[in-house]
């Protein structure tokens, strides 16, 4: 079946449209905004000391909440994937459930767990600890809200990938520790690489989570998102949406980064994967990889 | 007599199904076994328990007389060849080869020697710089083949070894596979579901059926006298009767079961064909079809409302489909609770008495 070529361009036409409306408008509308009272009005918004101590905030909790995410993510991917064990279904949805729940509720579950009305704030209070309306708590919702990309965006990969690569290095005397890091790790660098990638974007914009524990205080408890929401509540739109041009700018950074890593893991799979007929068993007299064996 | 590895009472379930049912047998030092059996008999999860990578619910596993229930895979002394290689898809064939030596921390001399050397053996030694999907089925097996041999193992698991690879070259790599593990003077153990690959590759034959080892026996022997009606139903191309006696010949048994294999059919398109007309006991059938099979010719027939299967060579005159053919039935295997006896015909078992 053909299609007429004036409903060609009339779908076209209406694909274009929304992704010009939702997508495009939106970031010009930022950048025009942000630049509304001109450049230097634009850099003292963004070199604010406020607006800075926001943005190292932001950082410290996504640099974290991604170095504990890839650890409790590898671990509990390798054990999802790689064992049996009782109450495996039950462990899988526990680590789902930071998808299910509202950031504002999972917010709320630290205030319990951790304020004032918790059977441990005696405990924290004598031990000089805060971390409800402290950077702990931050850290800590961040981490909980991004706590299962990683780990879903390996246990597909692992699954089918099976064990027996790894069941054949355990025969010929490996560690645990030498399985993982020579073989299931060069399987699933890229997964992994593309669910880091995933979970710092997913951490660098958190807001219902951190609202909730952060109190709010300017140069201590705000991360971006916070301070952009200050600064627009004040009706200071321009300062809002300079700061706002910063998270927009590390997002598309991000979107470049996924790109690469999506292109690099195609390629290295092509590049050992030879085009020729397989099937035949006689020698193949195409080059050597060039790409070095990863060890 | 040194056995190289004895397995014990081995018990092993998964959930409520019973995947090894008091499994024992005891293997010589340098020879080649096939756990035969077909799916689901537990032939993988004796080999696997083997190698360790399943642990035994109860029993006894030696290798080489030492008990190695509780020592890691690793430790074993095993190689282990997996159906679908498991090669490292990420290393080149060199690095696959060479895993196991860098896990012990060889010399880079060393492992570059034995590399070479196995490289050699499997006819890849052009090949060490390629990546496993760069490979064809065959020449991933001879490397996963190499890998497992590489640090010098005692005993060679192998599961499936040929299942995912093309006929043709399956029939080479069988030849190349028996030859190099004798050559090696290793003791090896694989599992197949197929009966031909057994018999032309195995010294012994264990056959496996519902986790529990039936027979255990060179192929000549487990062919010719099958110690358990599964065995006589598993081994050729067998066609079951529910009661025997009802064939001239074999009247004088009470009511049996019993297997018949296409080679203890003489099929005659006229009595005159049959080599010593008998025709007392000589049955009369209908032909139901008739099927090509390269070397001969394969005839179903009906016989007093049985079907029996026998072959005819390709030179003889051809039957076709509502033929009228005499049958005579040479022997039988009989059931006699869950053991079976071979049941000659009474007309030969008579001549010979009369010879």
């Amino acid at each position: 079946m053909r299609e007429s070529i004036w409903l060609k361009r009339f779908l076209i036409f209406v694909a274009a449209s929304f992704l010009f409306v939702m997508l495009i408008m939106p970031l010009l509308l930022v950048a025009k905004e942000a630049l509304a009272r001109g450049v230097d009005f634009y850099f003292k918004a963004l070199t604010d000391e406020f607006a800075l101590k926001a943005l190292y905030l932001t950082i410290e909790a996504t640099i974290l909440a991604v170095v504990l995410n890839t650890i409790f993510g590898l671990a509990s991917a390798w054990l999802l994937t790689k064992f049996d064990f009782c109450g495996k279904t039950f462990l899988g949805s526990l680590i789902d459930l930071p998808f299910a729940i509202s950031p504002v509720v999972a917010g709320l579950f630290f205030i319990m767990l951790f304020g004032r009305m918790s059977p441990l704030y005696p405990i924290l209070q004598e031990n000089n600890l805060a971390i409800v309306f402290a950077v702990p708590g931050i850290i800590l919702a961040t981490v909980f809200v991004t706590f299962p990309f990683i780990t879903r965006e390996l246990v597909p990969v692992m699954e089918s990938q099976g064990r027996s690569e790894e069941e054949a290095a355990a025969t010929m005397g490996a560690s645990g520790w030498t399985i993982f890091r020579r073989v299931t790790l060069p399987n699933i660098k890229w997964a992994l690489g593309y669910g880091i990638i995933l979970c710092s974007a997913r951490a660098l914009g958190e807001f219902g989570a951190v609202s909730v524990v952060s109190g709010h205080i300017r140069g201590k408890t705000n991360t971006l998102p916070l301070h952009i929401e200050i600064l627009y509540n004040e009706y200071n739109f321009t300062a809002a949406f300079a700061v706002a041009s910063i998270l927009v700018f590390l997002a598309i950074i991000i979107l470049i980064l996924r790109n690469l890593v999506e292109r690099a893991g195609k390629d290295v799979a092509e590049e050992k994967f030879s085009t020729d007929d397989k099937s035949s068993d006689t020698p193949k007299l195409n080059s050597p990889p060039k790409v070095a064996p990863q060890v | 007599m040194t056995f190289e590895v004895q397995v014990k009472n081995i018990n092993k379930h998964f959930g409520n199904f019973k995947a090894s049912d008091n499994v024992s047998f005891d293997i010589e030092r340098g020879k080649l076994i096939g756990l035969l059996g077909p799916s689901g008999s537990g032939k993988t999860t004796i080999l696997r328990m083997i190698a360790g990578l399943e642990t035994p619910d109860s029993g006894d596993i030696f290798i080489g007389g030492r008990r190695v229930n509780d020592l890691p895979p690793g430790e074993r002394g095993i190689g282990f060849l997996f159906q679908s290689y498991a090669l490292f898809k990420h290393m080149t064939v060199f690095d696959n080869i060479a895993f196991g030596l860098t896990v012990q921390k060889k010399s880079k001399a060393e492992i570059k020697k034995r590399v070479e050397e196995l490289a050699e053996l499997i006819g890849l030694k052009d090949f060490t710089q390629r990546y496993p999907l760069q490979l064809s089925g065959g020449q991933r097996q001879r490397v996963a083949f190499a890998r497992a041999l590489a640090p010098n193992p005692e005993l060679l698991l192998l599961d499936e070894p040929f299942a995912a690879i093309d006929a043709k070259v399956r029939q080479e790599l069988r030849g190349w596979l028996k030859h190099t593990i004798h050559k090696l003077g290793i003791t090896a153990i694989f599992v197949t579901h197929d009966q031909d690959e057994a018999v032309e590759v195995a010294d012994e034959i264990i056959i496996t059926n519902r986790g529990r080892i039936e027979q255990a026996g060179v192929p000549v022997e487990i062919y010719q006298s099958p110690k358990t009606p599964f065995v006589a139903k598993f081994i050729g191309e067998s066609v079951q009767v529910p009661d025997y006696t009802i064939f001239k010949g074999f009247d004088e048994y009470e009511s049996h079961a019993g297997i018949l294999r296409p080679e203890f059919l003489e099929i005659a398109a006229a009595i005159e064909e049959m080599p010593q007309p008998m025709p007392v006991t000589t049955e009369k059938g209908i032909v139901l079809g008739t099927y090509f099979r390269g070397s001969v010719i394969q005839i179903d027939i009906e016989v007093k409302g049985q079907l029996l299967r026998g072959f005819r060579g390709l030179e003889q005159t051809p039957l076709h489909e509502g033929d009228e053919a005499f049958v005579f039935i040479h022997k039988i295997y009989g059931f006699d609770g869950d053991k079976t006896q071979v049941i000659e015909n009474a007309a030969k078992r008579r001549e010979s008495v009369i010879i």
